[in-house]
């Protein structure tokens, strides 16, 4: 589908109302990640509004792609994301980490029909993305259309079962495989480079045989387009490092580490819907 | 005496009883539950021919995947390849799958409920010469503390083949415990076998003592039983889920149970029984199996003597447990 000014605009009203939700879900919650969620919410609304083969009403839909959430912490965007999208009534997002909820602490499977795996434990969603591609090389050969995607943190660079999956995905030339990293440049413990540095991440996986794009995790058109590009290259799985800013949307929230993994408090949420709602001041007040 | 219904090895106590690797079962039931199901899809980590896997992948290289030194890796590929509807096996020494990736299993195989078969070959400290690094001793206790999880461990080759192609047709995860060396042919080509179903081998009239065994040390326990007498013994190839019935019965018949494996006596299978039994149906039980040590080089023979797991020691422990 062509990627019109008119769907662009269309595409950043509906990552702002994920972001709300977001906060939203998380106040209630009491409990959960912040900062990734946010950052992430750009990425997420391109991939199930404009790139992904899917369906909220069919979540079974047989020629469908896969998208694998490694890092299953930054949940409470894929729950909001899903729900906007159809999968689940946006009210059910309230009822996020509560007991008998199907919207767990990290995302169980069997739990809400649409998510593809379970995940959480860091550095292993790769792994399961690389056995779907494989299942589909060996179905369906290399004029295979399905695309698998894999979402991960760029903490879980530092997990040694990521780059054993990185292997096997170059050694496989696994063309129908994207995945793209979360390069928000902070973990619990602190900024990646203090914790454990990460770069050249570029280098790294170019050296695995991976083809490395570099994006700004926040522009649309150059999110959209990434996955666009990665469909062209043949021989090579894709990486996209998008670079993004961590609590993106709350100007309070941004680039700072603390946000990883706590929810923000009743006064916290106020002012971050207020400036959600209001689009960072761009409208005049919440109410219109 | 033998279970007639059993058709088992004739030749059982005979000197020259036929020796086959139950890895070897395993390799020969992959390729069997391969043509059988064209879902059948094999991983290994860089140890193909070790654990017999070398003979699907001659016969199905297209369904076949060399993941290198990456066991953890191994677990979570296998899972998504049965998220597409594939029935993976994957193949290692259990001392790394299911012992190194135990974490990957657990979240991506038994949390997601993907029916992944995990081959652990390399199991019991009858792997001899390698010493205990290689020895798996654990495997059991740590798979069966998984929901979901179906553990099985052949007593031979046959059953371990059967095992393999009745794995393959589940729609759960499945840990084969497989052990290294070459071990007498216990059962034959004839003799059934049904996940989840314990059967008693060795018959006598009025039975004093009950074993029940559970891979190659069956060999053992069968010895023990022919030479003692009065004695009954079981072979418990599923450990999980427990024939709570047959063992049930089995306890009521012979009032004291001896438990013989080839493993950490914390954890294992004997531990399962007793706690099952301790609710059901409190008898003496005696364990043989490994008491909280690591395993060392040396023969097989040597190794199963030293650590009180061959028929002598299963005789003591008979004698021990008459007294109580």
């Amino acid at each position: 589908m062509e990627l019109t000014q008119e769907k662009l605009e269309k595409l950043r009203e509906k990552a702002n109302d994920i972001r709300t939700s977001i906060i939203e879900m998380l106040v209630e919650a009491g409990s959960g990640h912040t900062a990734g969620p946010l950052g992430m919410a750009d990425i997420f609304t391109i991939i199930f509004f404009h790139t992904l083969v899917h369906n909220p009403k069919e979540p079974k839909l047989e020629n469908r792609d896969r998208l694998v959430l490694s890092n299953g912490h930054i949940c409470p965007l894929l729950y909001a994301t899903m729900a906007h999208a159809g999968y689940c009534p946006i009210e059910e997002l309230k009822t996020l980490r509560k007991y008998g909820s199907r919207l767990q602490g990290h995302p169980w499977r069997e739990r809400l029909p649409g998510l593809e795996t379970s995940s959480g434990p860091l550095g292993s969603g790769l792994s399961q993305a690389v056995g779907m591609a494989l299942a589909d090389k060996i179905d369906h050969g290399l004029t295979s259309s399905r695309r698998i995607y894999c979402l991960m943190s760029d903490g879980e660079q530092e997990a040694g079962a990521t780059w054993e999956a990185a292997m096997l995905a170059g050694k496989e030339r696994l063309r129908n495989l994207v995945a793209v990293i979360d390069r928000n440049n902070i973990q619990i413990d602190g900024y990646t480079e203090d914790v454990m540095p990460l770069e050249s991440l570029a280098e790294k996986w170019r050296a695995w045989n991976w083809h490395v794009i570099e994006i700004d995790g926040h522009n649309m058109e150059e999110i959209a387009d990434a996955f666009e590009k990665s469909k062209s290259i043949f021989e090579r799985p894709t990486i996209i490092i998008a670079h993004t800013i961590p609590g993106k949307g709350v100007k309070e929230f941004e680039r700072d580490y603390r946000w990883h993994g706590k929810p923000p408090n009743k006064d916290e949420a106020k002012i971050a819907l207020a400036e959600l709602r209001t689009l960072g001041g761009k409208i005049r007040s919440e109410h219109q | 005496m033998l279970n007639p219904r059993l058709k088992l090895n004739k030749n059982l106590f005979e000197e020259k009883v036929e020796q086959i690797p139950i890895r070897k079962g395993y390799g020969e039931g992959l390729v069997k539950a391969a043509e059988l199901d064209s879902r059948v899809v094999g991983l290994c980590a860089d140890l193909t021919e070790s654990t017999q896997m070398h003979l699907f992948k001659e016969k199905f290289p297209q369904r076949f995947i060399e993941l290198g030194v990456a066991e953890q890796n191994m677990a979570g590929v296998a899972s998504g390849l049965a998220a597409m509807g594939k029935i993976p096996f994957i193949s290692s020494y259990a001392v790394f799958s299911p012992g190194r990736n135990w974490e990957q299993i657990r979240t991506t195989i038994c949390y997601n409920n993907q029916p992944v078969k995990i081959a652990g070959s390399h199991a019991g400290i009858s792997v001899g010469p390698d010493g205990g690094t290689h020895q798996a001793i654990e495997d059991i206790a740590i798979t069966r503390v998984l929901p979901r999880m179906t553990v099985i461990s052949p007593c031979d080759a046959l059953e371990a083949k059967r095992a393999t192609i009745a794995a393959a047709a589940t729609d759960t995860p499945v840990y084969l415990r497989l052990a290294r060396e070459k071990t007498p042919v216990i059962t034959t080509e004839d003799t059934p076998f049904k996940i989840g179903k314990a059967e008693v081998y060795w018959q006598v009239d009025n039975p004093k003592v009950g074993i029940i065994a559970t891979g190659a040390l069956l060999y053992q326990a069968l010895l023990a039983a022919k030479e003692f007498g009065d004695i009954e013994v079981m072979n418990l190839a599923t450990i999980k889920p427990l024939d709570e019935k047959g063992i049930l019965e089995f306890a009521k018949r012979c009032q004291k149970i001896v438990t013989v494996e080839e493993h950490q006596v914390a954890g294992g299978m004997g531990s399962l029984v007793a706690e099952f039994l301790a609710k059901e149906y409190p008898v003496p039980i005696e364990f043989i199996g490994v008491h909280d040590q690591f395993g060392e080089s040396g023969t097989p023979e040597e190794l199963i003597k030293h650590f009180g797991m061959d028929k002598d020691s299963i005789v003591k422990a008979v004698k021990r447990i008459l007294k109580r």
